[in-house]
Parts: C-alpha cells; sequence; structure tokens
C-alpha cells in the first residue's frame, strides 16, 4: 500500500495519507521488511551512533590511511571552524565528512551511506546541523528516513556504485540525500526535499570515479568534503523558494542515462581523470603487485 | 544491490570498500562454512579489481578475516593476519585470470586438518552485496542474503520432495529453489534459500535423507553482519 519506487510516489503517498515523508518511507518498510516502527527506529538510531563514534574518531585523531594518501585533514578543517569563510555550520559538515572518510580508509568502522567511498556526506551534513539547531535524536532519525528513501529510489531507478555509474553514483546520490535530509531538519515540505535533492544531484552530474591506485582516498575524501557543502547550499537554496526545473526523478534518470554512456575508464577503474595524472601514476606504479598465479 | 533502507543507510562495516572490504569478508565467511570448520590451510587466487587494488583496500586482511568467523564490522578485521598467524592457520595469495567473470572476484582453495579440501568462487558486486559462482566445482548461484542450504545429492525422484517436506515441518518458507543436475541419474545440486533459520537438528535430519550426499548449511547473516 505504501510501496514506492519513484520520488512522486512518495509525494503522492504524503499527501494521501496526510503524513510526513519519514512517516511514509517508514510506512513502506514495515510493509517490505516485517519489522515495527519501534524496531526500525531503534536500528536507525543505532547506525546514528556508529556515524557519531566515526565522527568523532576521525576528528580527535590524525589518522593515516592504509594506502597513506590521506589523514589527519579533518582535524585541521575543524581547528580552523571557527575563521572559516563558508561558515562555521558548513565547515563543521565539512570536517566531519572528511573525518568518516579517513576513519574508513584507515580500516575503521563506517556506516555505508549509500557506500563506503561516500560515506562522510550525510553523517558530516547531519551532525552539523544537529550541533547548531539544537534538533533532537529523533529529528535527526527521521531526516535518516528521507534520505534513506530517496537513496532506495535512486538504487532502483538508477545505482549508487561508482563502477556502474561514476562518483555521481556515489557521492552525487549522498549528496541529493543528504540536501533532502537536510531540507526536512529546516521544515521544509516533501516538495522541497526533493527540489533539494533534485538541485544536489544535478549539480554533480556526470561526475567521474577515479581513485588513485584504485585507492578510496584520492580524490575520495575531499569529494566528500565538496558533496557535503553542496548538500547544504541546495538545501538552503530549496528552503529560500528556489525550485529544480528539473523534477528529482527525471534528474535520476539522467543520472542512469549518463551513467549508461560513461567509459569503463571513468568507472572505478583507476585508468581515467586524476587517476591517470603523473602524479598518480608515479604513486600506482611504486605499489607492490601481487605475485602471479 | 538490494533496495531496503538499511541496504542504503548501511552496512555498518570496516572501511574503505564496501566492494574490496565487507564484499570480500562475506564472500570468505560463505567459503569458511563450505569448509565446516576454520581451515589450516588457504590459498586466495584474486581476479581483475582485487588482483590490482587488494593492499590498499585490505582486501586480504578482509578474506582472511572471513574465514576466520570476522564480520565485515568487527574491528578486529584490521588485523586477522596476525589473528591466522597465532591460529597456525597458512593463507597465500595469488593474481589469477578467471576469464569472463565480475572484476571483483575471488576463488578461495581451503584444506581442513583433516585433509579435505573445498573451493569456493565468489564476486563482490557492489555496496557489500556478494554473488557465490561455485561451490567445491558445483557451478551454482546464490547471493548469501538468506540463509542458505546447499546440497549434493543422487539424482533421483523424492529426494527435493523429503527436503522441503522437512523444511515445511519446521515451519520454514521456502524463498527460493534452484535444482541442478550434473549428471543424470548420478549427480544433482540443490539451493535451498529460506526465510527461517535451518537448525542443526534440521540440517542432520535433512543429511539422513535417501539420496543426501552432502549438505551445507551457509548463513552469514548473523549479528547483523549485513542488514
Amino acid at each position: 500500500m505504501f510501496s514506492y519506487t519513484k520520488g512522486s510516489d512518495l509525494i503522492n503517498l504524503c499527501h494521501s495519507y496526510d503524513l510526513t515523508l519519514p512517516q511514509v518511507i517508514i510506512q513502506a518498510d514495515k510493509e517490505e521488511s516485517g519489522l515495527t516502527e519501534d524496531e526500525i527506529k531503534m536500528k536507525m538510531s543505532n547506525r546514528l551512533e556508529v556515524m557519531r563514534t566515526s565522527m568523532t574518531i576521525g576528528i580527535e585523531q590524525n589518522l593515516t590511511s592504509k594506502g597513506g594518501l590521506i589523514g589527519g585533514n579533518a582535524p585541521k578543517l575543524y581547528a580552523y571552524a571557527g575563521q572559516a569563510r563558508s561558515g562555521l555550520t558548513m565547515a563543521k559538515a565539512v570536517a566531519y565528512a572528511l573525518a568518516v572518510t579517513e576513519v574508513s580508509a584507515s580500516m575503521g568502522i563506517i556506516v555505508a551511506t549509500p557506500t563506503a567511498g561516500s560515506s562522510g556526506i550525510l553523517p558530516g551534513v547531519l551532525r552539523a546541523l544537529e550541533e547548531d539547531y539544537s534538533h533532537t535524536q529523533d529529528d535527526i532519525v527521521d531526516a535518516l528516513l528521507v534520505a534513506a528513501g530517496l537513496g532506495r529510489i535512486i538504487s532502483i531507478n538508477a545505482t549508487l556504485a561508482g563502477a556502474e555509474g561514476g562518483c555521481q553514483a556515489e557521492c552525487g546520490s549522498a549528496s541529493a540525500m543528504a540536501a533532502a535530509a537536510a531540507a526536512h531538519l529546516a521544515g521544509g515540505t516533501p516538495e522541497q526535499c526533493l527540489h533539494a535533492a533534485a538541485m544536489a544531484l544535478k549539480g554533480l552530474l556526470g561526475l567521474i570515479c577515479d581513485p588513485v591506485g584504485g585507492l578510496v582516498e584520492v580524490p575520495c575524501s575531499k569529494r566528500n568534503a565538496t558533496a557535503a557543502a553542496n548538500a547544504l547550499i541546495c538545501a538552503d537554496m530549496a528552503m529560500a523558494g528556489i525550485q529544480s526545473f528539473i523534477p528529482f526523478d527525471e534528474v535520476v534518470e539522467a543520472m542512469r542515462s549518463v551513467a549508461d554512456a560513461m567509459p569503463a575508464k571513468f568507472r572505478e577503474t583507476a585508468r581515467g581523470g586524476c587517476a591517470a595524472t603523473p602524479t598518480a601514476r608515479d604513486f600506482a606504479t611504486a605499489l607492490p603487485p601481487l605475485p602471479p598465479n | 544491490m538490494s533496495s531496503g533502507i538499511f541496504d542504503i543507510i548501511g552496512p555498518i562495516m570496516v572501511g574503505p570498500s564496501s566492494s574490496h572490504t565487507a564484499g570480500a569478508a562475506r564472500i570468505a565467511a560463505v567459503a569458511r562454512q563450505v569448509s565446516g570448520s576454520t581451515p589450516v590451510q588457504v590459498e586466495f587466487y584474486l581476479h581483475g579489481s582485487f588482483a590490482e587494488t587488494y593492499r590498499g583496500h585490505g582486501t586480504d586482511q578482509a578474506l582472511v578475516g572471513g574465514i576466520l568467523g570476522l564480520s565485515p564490522h568487527n574491528k578486529d578485521l584490521a588485523r586477522s593476519m596476525e589473528m591466522a598467524r597465532k591460529a597456525g592457520i597458512k593463507t597465500e595469495f595469488h593474481r589469477i585470470d578467471l576469464g569472463d567473470v565480475h572484476p571483483n572476484t575471488v576463488k578461495i582453495v581451503m584444506r581442513s586438518s583433516d585433509g579435505s579440501q573445498s573451493m569456493v568462487v565468489g564476486s563482490s558486486v557492489g555496496g557489500g552485496a556478494i554473488t557465490i559462482h561455485s561451490v567445491n566445482q558445483v557451478r551454482l548461484e546464490f547471493t548469501g542474503e538468506h540463509p542458505t542450504l546447499l546440497t549434493l545429492h543422487q539424482d533421483r525422484p523424492g529426494v527435493l520432495a523429503s527436503v522441503t517436506g522437512a523444511l515445511a515441518e519446521h515451519n520454514i518458507n521456502i524463498a527460493f529453489l534452484k535444482v541442478l543436475r550434473q549428471v543424470r541419474g548420478i549427480e544433482a545440486s540443490m539451493v535451498v534459500e529460506t526465510d527461517g533459520e535451518i537448525s542443526e537438528v534440521l540440517l542432520d535430519q535433512i543429511r539422513q535423507v535417501p539420496g543426501i550426499r552432502k549438505a551445507h548449511y551457509i548463513n552469514i547473516n548473523r549479528d547483523e553482519m549485513r542488514g
């Protein structure tokens, strides 16, 4: 009864039953999973705790990634956040996003949101808003549900995998999810949440996946940073009344058609973009090879 | 990739890659259960992207962790090599070309303390999701998302009915079922993916069914391994 595969389905369900976005998404998941509303919220709260821990570790510790290319950037930006020209909330969101990617790249525990490579964006945005706008735990869980619902729509109609659709599928999707979640926290209507998501995904449409040395480090970590900033500004645009000319569902379709046309060298194979630069090649050749069979 | 909301906000996992780390650990967890116990010697043959980028992704640590029974969200994945060494488990890594398969594919060959050998081939297909392609040389397909029963049995009437009957007796619903014949009248396999967990008692009962030669039970989703 509450099943949805498109953004337009979500909007219709919200209006038909006079429910909020997170309420509709919970009802749909209850039907699909057989879990109760309390169980779904508890499970989401547990994931939120893991996200919080990963951000705290990344901010407090100078980590070194497994590949040695990143680490220690999150504490730097966090310490500078008070002077940030982009504003405190923005700088904290970005610092937290960097923090999660640094924890992930050093084999720490994270929540894939929606993937490990894009795991900083949603937690970073939500934590900065939670701190600066005194949202409750329930508010944040609701925002996570909004993000999950939109991510689910993208996964059904396009893809969330960099190997299939490039970085637009990972960081682009995560940014769209975070933009909708942020708009919801700001009191946005379901329509505003979808406009925020549409604008965020449009902003990163076409982004390739070009990991240096095949590692989820460069440019992945800093793409989480810019995708978090993209999410916040798109949420602000939507809350100011700005609309996406292209509806969310059509942007998702566009992302899929770009993914279908994307050459393999831009889909996580480490053969194009940043991965094919002289600096990246020098690094990659220094990686120890695996003995042949 | 499946599309429940906890596949989108999740899984909880040790980084850095859902495909190269979490998925690798899950394939090895299947291999461990096929082996029946922790093997004493394991050879990993890495294909494609797994072979190219395994080290920076901790794919090797994740694979060994899975063999040790560590879930993809267990912090100990990062020290699995040392744990395996201490437990006296020999591990080796090789590059292999398995042909036209998914870029993230691994063949795992295990030897148990009783000398028996087993083998699993699986691919990590994105977001931590996996597909197993072969178990002990038998070509089949399953995802590990559900509790899964694998059989090797004599190709004759009634074996399937007895197995599904035993599951029904224990009120276990079958989500997906495939029967694959290898040699007519001689040998066949079954892949039974269920909604409920299969108990030791029920597994023993299935192993007693006339015609059943082997039955493996794969369940890598306990303790929120994925969902």
